[in-house]
Protein backbone atom coordinates (compact mmCIF):
# COMPACT_ATOMS: atom_id res chain seq x y z
CA UNK A 1 0.00 0.00 0.00
CA UNK A 2 1.29 3.41 -0.80
CA UNK A 3 1.80 6.06 1.84
CA UNK A 4 -1.20 7.81 3.08
CA UNK A 5 -2.06 11.07 0.59
CA UNK A 6 -1.83 14.36 2.36
CA UNK A 7 -4.52 16.30 2.72
CA UNK A 8 -4.90 18.95 -0.02
CA UNK A 9 -4.45 22.67 1.55
CA UNK A 10 -7.61 24.53 1.66
CA UNK A 11 -6.70 28.12 -0.98
CA UNK A 12 -7.36 30.71 1.46
CA UNK A 13 -7.34 33.03 -1.12
CA UNK A 14 -10.75 33.83 -0.89
CA UNK A 15 -10.57 34.73 2.69
CA UNK A 16 -10.43 38.71 2.04
CA UNK A 17 -13.20 38.92 -0.67
CA UNK A 18 -15.82 37.01 1.60
CA UNK A 19 -14.48 39.21 4.65
CA UNK A 20 -15.30 42.31 2.67
CA UNK A 21 -18.30 40.55 1.96
CA UNK A 22 -19.33 41.01 5.47
CA UNK A 23 -17.68 44.36 5.78
CA UNK A 24 -19.29 45.79 3.29
CA UNK A 25 -22.93 44.50 4.50
CA UNK A 26 -22.20 45.99 8.04
CA UNK A 27 -21.13 49.19 6.42
CA UNK A 28 -24.48 49.84 4.76
CA UNK A 29 -26.85 48.29 7.57
CA UNK A 30 -25.93 50.14 10.19
CA UNK A 31 -25.18 53.63 11.66
CA UNK A 32 -22.98 54.81 14.33
CA UNK A 33 -25.77 56.65 16.81
CA UNK A 34 -25.30 58.60 19.73
CA UNK A 35 -27.18 57.95 22.77
CA UNK A 36 -26.25 60.90 24.87
CA UNK A 37 -28.46 63.53 25.42
CA UNK A 38 -30.02 66.45 27.74
CA UNK A 39 -32.55 65.26 29.77
CA UNK A 40 -35.63 66.96 31.07
CA UNK A 41 -38.73 65.85 32.68
CA UNK A 42 -41.43 68.24 32.21
CA UNK A 43 -44.13 68.94 34.47
CA UNK A 44 -47.39 67.33 34.15
CA UNK A 45 -50.49 69.21 32.66
CA UNK A 46 -52.67 69.31 35.90
CA UNK A 47 -49.81 70.16 37.99
CA UNK A 48 -50.38 74.02 37.87
CA UNK A 49 -48.33 76.27 40.46
CA UNK A 50 -50.62 77.99 43.22
CA UNK A 51 -49.53 80.60 45.43
CA UNK A 52 -47.06 83.86 45.58
CA UNK A 53 -43.40 83.72 44.31
CA UNK A 54 -41.25 87.06 44.49
CA UNK A 55 -40.20 89.00 41.84
CA UNK A 56 -36.54 88.73 42.73
CA UNK A 57 -36.80 84.78 42.93
CA UNK A 58 -37.30 84.98 39.49
CA UNK A 59 -34.91 84.66 36.83
CA UNK A 60 -36.20 85.85 33.78
CA UNK A 61 -34.11 84.00 30.05
CA UNK A 62 -35.76 85.63 26.99
CA UNK A 63 -34.85 84.44 23.56
CA UNK A 64 -36.41 85.84 20.80
CA UNK A 65 -37.01 84.64 17.36
CA UNK A 66 -34.43 86.39 16.32
CA UNK A 67 -32.45 84.06 18.12
CA UNK A 68 -31.67 87.13 20.35
CA UNK A 69 -31.02 86.01 24.05
CA UNK A 70 -32.14 88.71 27.30
CA UNK A 71 -31.74 88.02 30.95
CA UNK A 72 -34.09 90.53 32.99
CA UNK A 73 -34.81 92.21 29.39
CA UNK A 74 -31.08 93.01 28.86
CA UNK A 75 -29.22 91.68 25.76
CA UNK A 76 -26.60 89.44 27.09
CA UNK A 77 -24.14 87.21 24.81
CA UNK A 78 -24.34 83.57 25.48
CA UNK A 79 -21.04 82.86 26.56
CA UNK A 80 -22.06 84.72 29.36
CA UNK A 81 -25.04 83.09 30.69
CA UNK A 82 -23.84 80.88 32.54
CA UNK A 83 -21.84 83.02 35.09
CA UNK A 84 -25.13 85.02 35.42
CA UNK A 85 -26.99 82.21 36.21
CA UNK A 86 -24.67 80.74 39.25
CA UNK A 87 -24.43 84.35 40.26
CA UNK A 88 -28.40 84.58 40.58
CA UNK A 89 -28.63 80.82 42.26
CA UNK A 90 -25.78 81.15 44.42
CA UNK A 91 -26.94 84.57 45.91
CA UNK A 92 -28.17 84.14 48.98
CA UNK A 93 -29.93 87.77 49.44
CA UNK A 94 -32.32 86.56 52.61
CA UNK A 95 -30.57 87.88 55.74
CA UNK A 96 -28.97 85.77 58.39
CA UNK A 97 -31.87 85.93 60.84
CA UNK A 98 -34.57 84.96 57.96
CA UNK A 99 -35.79 81.01 58.11
CA UNK A 100 -34.80 80.73 54.67
CA UNK A 101 -30.99 82.06 55.49
CA UNK A 102 -28.65 79.94 52.84
CA UNK A 103 -25.57 79.09 54.91
CA UNK A 104 -23.54 77.53 52.19
CA UNK A 105 -23.95 79.90 49.42
CA UNK A 106 -20.63 82.26 48.14
CA UNK A 107 -22.57 84.79 46.11
CA UNK A 108 -22.68 88.31 46.54
CA UNK A 109 -25.66 88.42 49.01
CA UNK A 110 -27.66 90.95 47.01
CA UNK A 111 -31.38 91.75 48.43
CA UNK A 112 -32.82 92.47 45.00
CA UNK A 113 -31.89 88.66 43.69
CA UNK A 114 -32.29 85.18 45.15
CA UNK A 115 -33.21 84.63 48.66
CA UNK A 116 -32.34 81.09 48.87
CA UNK A 117 -31.30 78.77 45.69
CA UNK A 118 -34.36 76.65 46.56
CA UNK A 119 -36.21 79.51 45.98
CA UNK A 120 -34.72 80.73 42.66
CA UNK A 121 -36.50 79.83 39.35
CA UNK A 122 -35.14 80.10 36.68
CA UNK A 123 -38.37 81.26 33.77
CA UNK A 124 -37.25 80.52 30.16
CA UNK A 125 -39.33 82.29 27.36
CA UNK A 126 -39.15 81.51 23.76
CA UNK A 127 -41.49 82.10 20.57
CA UNK A 128 -42.34 79.72 17.58
CA UNK A 129 -39.10 81.14 15.38
CA UNK A 130 -36.78 80.03 17.81
CA UNK A 131 -34.06 77.87 16.48
CA UNK A 132 -33.83 74.73 18.45
CA UNK A 133 -30.41 75.12 18.23
CA UNK A 134 -30.04 77.75 19.97
CA UNK A 135 -32.64 76.53 22.71
CA UNK A 136 -30.57 73.29 23.19
CA UNK A 137 -27.48 76.39 23.93
CA UNK A 138 -29.48 77.80 26.84
CA UNK A 139 -30.59 74.76 27.53
CA UNK A 140 -27.27 73.31 27.93
CA UNK A 141 -25.91 76.68 29.58
CA UNK A 142 -28.22 76.49 32.53
CA UNK A 143 -27.84 72.75 33.00
CA UNK A 144 -23.93 73.76 33.34
CA UNK A 145 -24.79 76.41 36.12
CA UNK A 146 -26.22 73.44 38.04
CA UNK A 147 -23.74 71.54 37.71
CA UNK A 148 -21.10 73.84 38.68
CA UNK A 149 -22.66 74.90 42.15
CA UNK A 150 -23.63 71.19 42.56
CA UNK A 151 -20.01 70.15 42.27
CA UNK A 152 -18.63 72.76 44.49
CA UNK A 153 -21.09 71.57 47.20
CA UNK A 154 -20.23 68.03 46.62
CA UNK A 155 -16.57 68.87 47.09
CA UNK A 156 -17.19 70.64 50.31
CA UNK A 157 -19.36 67.83 51.68
CA UNK A 158 -17.85 64.69 50.12
CA UNK A 159 -14.81 65.82 48.84
CA UNK A 160 -16.04 64.60 45.29
CA UNK A 161 -17.51 65.97 42.17
CA UNK A 162 -21.18 65.99 41.91
CA UNK A 163 -20.96 64.54 38.52
CA UNK A 164 -18.49 61.63 39.71
CA UNK A 165 -21.43 60.96 42.06
CA UNK A 166 -23.68 60.64 39.23
CA UNK A 167 -21.58 58.20 37.15
CA UNK A 168 -20.80 55.75 39.77
CA UNK A 169 -24.63 55.64 40.44
CA UNK A 170 -25.30 55.23 37.20
CA UNK A 171 -22.42 52.53 36.68
CA UNK A 172 -24.45 48.92 35.84
CA UNK A 173 -21.20 47.56 38.08
CA UNK A 174 -22.15 49.58 41.22
CA UNK A 175 -23.55 47.80 44.33
CA UNK A 176 -26.85 48.41 45.56
CA UNK A 177 -25.58 48.97 48.68
CA UNK A 178 -23.23 51.44 47.54
CA UNK A 179 -26.28 52.83 45.40
CA UNK A 180 -28.20 53.64 47.93
CA UNK A 181 -25.33 55.55 49.62
CA UNK A 182 -24.80 57.07 46.88
CA UNK A 183 -28.44 58.28 45.79
CA UNK A 184 -28.89 59.62 49.54
CA UNK A 185 -25.46 61.78 48.57
CA UNK A 186 -26.88 62.85 45.32
CA UNK A 187 -30.23 63.84 46.68
CA UNK A 188 -28.65 65.79 49.53
CA UNK A 189 -26.54 67.89 46.98
CA UNK A 190 -29.68 68.02 44.43
CA UNK A 191 -31.60 69.83 47.36
CA UNK A 192 -29.31 72.39 47.91
CA UNK A 193 -29.49 73.33 44.25
CA UNK A 194 -33.18 71.91 42.90
CA UNK A 195 -33.33 72.44 39.12
CA UNK A 196 -36.50 74.95 39.01
CA UNK A 197 -36.70 75.61 35.92
CA UNK A 198 -40.27 76.74 34.18
CA UNK A 199 -40.56 77.01 30.49
CA UNK A 200 -42.79 79.51 28.99
CA UNK A 201 -43.79 79.59 24.78
CA UNK A 202 -44.95 83.19 23.88
CA UNK A 203 -47.04 83.47 20.45
CA UNK B 1 28.11 28.41 -8.57
CA UNK B 2 24.64 28.10 -8.86
CA UNK B 3 24.02 29.28 -5.40
CA UNK B 4 25.14 32.00 -5.60
CA UNK B 5 23.56 33.04 -8.80
CA UNK B 6 22.39 36.71 -8.83
CA UNK B 7 19.18 37.51 -9.62
CA UNK B 8 17.48 38.85 -12.48
CA UNK B 9 17.22 42.56 -11.97
CA UNK B 10 13.94 43.84 -12.06
CA UNK B 11 12.41 41.03 -10.37
CA UNK B 12 10.45 42.69 -7.65
CA UNK B 13 8.93 39.74 -5.41
CA UNK B 14 5.26 40.16 -5.05
CA UNK B 15 3.99 41.62 -2.11
CA UNK B 16 2.27 38.78 -0.24
CA UNK B 17 -1.49 39.44 0.50
CA UNK B 18 -1.56 36.62 3.42
CA UNK B 19 -2.12 39.40 6.02
CA UNK B 20 -5.34 40.67 3.77
CA UNK B 21 -7.71 39.39 5.18
CA UNK B 22 -6.72 39.56 8.73
CA UNK B 23 -6.93 43.29 8.16
CA UNK B 24 -10.30 43.57 6.48
CA UNK B 25 -11.37 41.45 9.33
CA UNK B 26 -9.95 43.83 12.04
CA UNK B 27 -12.31 46.78 9.90
CA UNK B 28 -15.30 44.33 10.13
CA UNK B 29 -15.21 43.58 13.90
CA UNK B 30 -15.01 47.65 14.49
CA UNK B 31 -17.85 48.39 12.43
CA UNK B 32 -19.54 45.50 13.89
CA UNK B 33 -18.66 46.76 17.80
CA UNK B 34 -19.22 50.63 17.61
CA UNK B 35 -21.86 50.63 15.22
CA UNK B 36 -25.69 49.16 15.87
CA UNK B 37 -28.43 48.63 12.84
CA UNK B 38 -30.46 50.93 11.45
CA UNK B 39 -34.41 50.93 13.33
CA UNK B 40 -36.15 52.85 10.45
CA UNK B 41 -34.93 54.84 7.70
CA UNK B 42 -34.78 58.82 8.32
CA UNK B 43 -36.42 60.70 6.03
CA UNK B 44 -35.74 63.36 8.06
CA UNK B 45 -32.39 65.45 7.50
CA UNK B 46 -30.94 65.28 11.15
CA UNK B 47 -28.08 67.54 12.12
CA UNK B 48 -28.25 66.90 15.81
CA UNK B 49 -27.06 70.08 17.71
CA UNK B 50 -23.97 69.72 19.85
CA UNK B 51 -24.30 69.67 23.91
CA UNK B 52 -21.44 69.22 26.49
CA UNK B 53 -23.92 68.88 29.65
CA UNK B 54 -25.48 65.53 28.60
CA UNK B 55 -26.16 61.82 30.35
CA UNK B 56 -26.17 58.66 28.87
CA UNK B 57 -29.64 57.03 27.25
CA UNK B 58 -29.69 53.59 29.15
CA UNK B 59 -31.56 50.64 28.42
CA UNK B 60 -32.40 50.93 24.61
CA UNK B 61 -35.51 49.16 25.62
CA UNK B 62 -37.15 52.04 27.04
CA UNK B 63 -36.87 54.12 24.52
CA UNK B 64 -39.30 55.56 21.84
CA UNK B 65 -37.98 57.96 19.20
CA UNK B 66 -39.41 61.11 17.43
CA UNK B 67 -37.41 62.19 14.46
CA UNK B 68 -38.27 66.25 13.71
CA UNK B 69 -36.33 67.71 10.24
CA UNK B 70 -36.59 69.09 7.28
CA UNK B 71 -37.41 66.47 5.05
CA UNK B 72 -34.81 65.31 2.60
CA UNK B 73 -34.49 66.16 -0.76
CA UNK B 74 -36.07 63.03 -2.14
CA UNK B 75 -39.57 64.00 -0.29
CA UNK B 76 -39.11 67.81 -0.61
CA UNK B 77 -41.15 67.58 -3.61
CA UNK B 78 -44.33 65.98 -1.36
CA UNK B 79 -43.73 67.19 1.70
CA UNK B 80 -42.53 70.85 1.10
CA UNK B 81 -39.44 71.98 3.04
CA UNK B 82 -40.77 72.87 6.31
CA UNK B 83 -39.93 70.66 9.20
CA UNK B 84 -42.06 67.64 9.80
CA UNK B 85 -42.17 65.04 12.10
CA UNK B 86 -41.09 61.36 11.74
CA UNK B 87 -42.82 58.60 13.62
CA UNK B 88 -41.57 55.04 12.99
CA UNK B 89 -41.39 55.22 8.97
CA UNK B 90 -43.81 57.99 8.29
CA UNK B 91 -44.49 62.33 8.09
CA UNK B 92 -46.67 63.08 10.59
CA UNK B 93 -48.33 65.84 12.08
CA UNK B 94 -47.90 66.99 16.11
CA UNK B 95 -51.47 65.74 16.84
CA UNK B 96 -50.87 62.16 15.49
CA UNK B 97 -47.69 62.32 18.53
CA UNK B 98 -50.19 61.58 21.61
CA UNK B 99 -51.51 58.33 19.39
CA UNK B 100 -47.97 57.20 18.61
CA UNK B 101 -46.70 57.28 22.28
CA UNK B 102 -49.78 55.35 23.51
CA UNK B 103 -49.73 53.29 20.66
CA UNK B 104 -45.70 52.14 21.63
CA UNK B 105 -46.16 52.38 25.30
CA UNK B 106 -48.52 49.57 24.48
CA UNK B 107 -46.52 47.18 23.18
CA UNK B 108 -43.69 47.39 25.95
CA UNK B 109 -43.86 45.41 28.52
CA UNK B 110 -45.56 46.14 31.62
CA UNK B 111 -43.10 46.85 33.83
CA UNK B 112 -41.13 49.17 31.23
CA UNK B 113 -44.29 51.41 31.21
CA UNK B 114 -43.65 53.68 33.67
CA UNK B 115 -40.47 54.21 33.10
CA UNK B 116 -40.29 55.23 29.45
CA UNK B 117 -38.04 58.14 27.92
CA UNK B 118 -38.90 59.89 25.02
CA UNK B 119 -36.09 60.78 23.00
CA UNK B 120 -36.39 63.87 20.79
CA UNK B 121 -33.56 63.11 17.83
CA UNK B 122 -34.30 67.43 16.57
CA UNK B 123 -32.80 69.24 13.39
CA UNK B 124 -30.69 71.65 15.02
CA UNK B 125 -32.46 74.14 12.25
CA UNK B 126 -35.82 73.50 13.58
CA UNK B 127 -38.03 75.45 14.93
CA UNK B 128 -39.35 75.70 18.68
CA UNK B 129 -42.63 75.74 17.70
CA UNK B 130 -43.00 72.50 16.33
CA UNK B 131 -40.74 71.31 19.37
CA UNK B 132 -43.10 73.05 22.26
CA UNK B 133 -46.40 71.30 20.33
CA UNK B 134 -44.70 68.20 20.43
CA UNK B 135 -44.16 68.68 23.78
CA UNK B 136 -47.63 69.90 24.65
CA UNK B 137 -48.62 66.63 23.22
CA UNK B 138 -46.37 64.71 25.34
CA UNK B 139 -47.49 65.86 28.44
CA UNK B 140 -51.10 65.12 27.75
CA UNK B 141 -49.98 61.54 27.52
CA UNK B 142 -48.15 61.52 30.71
CA UNK B 143 -45.05 61.11 28.41
CA UNK B 144 -42.81 63.60 31.22
CA UNK B 145 -39.27 62.32 30.70
CA UNK B 146 -37.80 63.94 27.70
CA UNK B 147 -34.77 63.42 26.17
CA UNK B 148 -33.04 66.13 23.89
CA UNK B 149 -30.83 63.56 21.81
CA UNK B 150 -27.10 65.62 21.22
CA UNK B 151 -23.82 64.81 19.78
CA UNK B 152 -21.36 65.38 23.02
CA UNK B 153 -19.33 68.61 21.79
CA UNK B 154 -19.14 72.50 22.35
CA UNK B 155 -22.75 73.92 22.84
CA UNK B 156 -21.96 77.23 21.31
CA UNK B 157 -21.43 75.21 17.89
CA UNK B 158 -24.93 75.48 17.50
CA UNK B 159 -25.37 78.86 16.71
CA UNK B 160 -24.87 79.84 13.80
CA UNK B 161 -22.58 83.01 13.42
Amino acid sequence: MSKREEVPKVNAGSMADIAFLLLIFFLVTTTIETDVGIDRIMPATTNTFKGKILERNIFRIEVNNKNELRVEEELVEIEDLKGIVVDFLDNGGAVREAPDFCDYCKGNRDVSSSDNPSKAIVSLTYTRETGYGMYITVQNELIAAYNKLRNRESQRLFQVNYSTLMEQYEHPGTSSVVKERLKERITQIQNLFPQKISEVKVE
Amino acid sequence: MSKFAKKKDGDVPAVSTASLPDIVFMLLFFFMTVTVMKDSTLKVENTLPNASETKKLEKKDRVIYIYVGKPTSQYEKVFGSEPKIQLNDKFAGPSEVGDYILQERAKKAQELQNVLTTALKVDKNANMGLISDIKQELRKVNALKVNYTTYEGDAFMNLNR
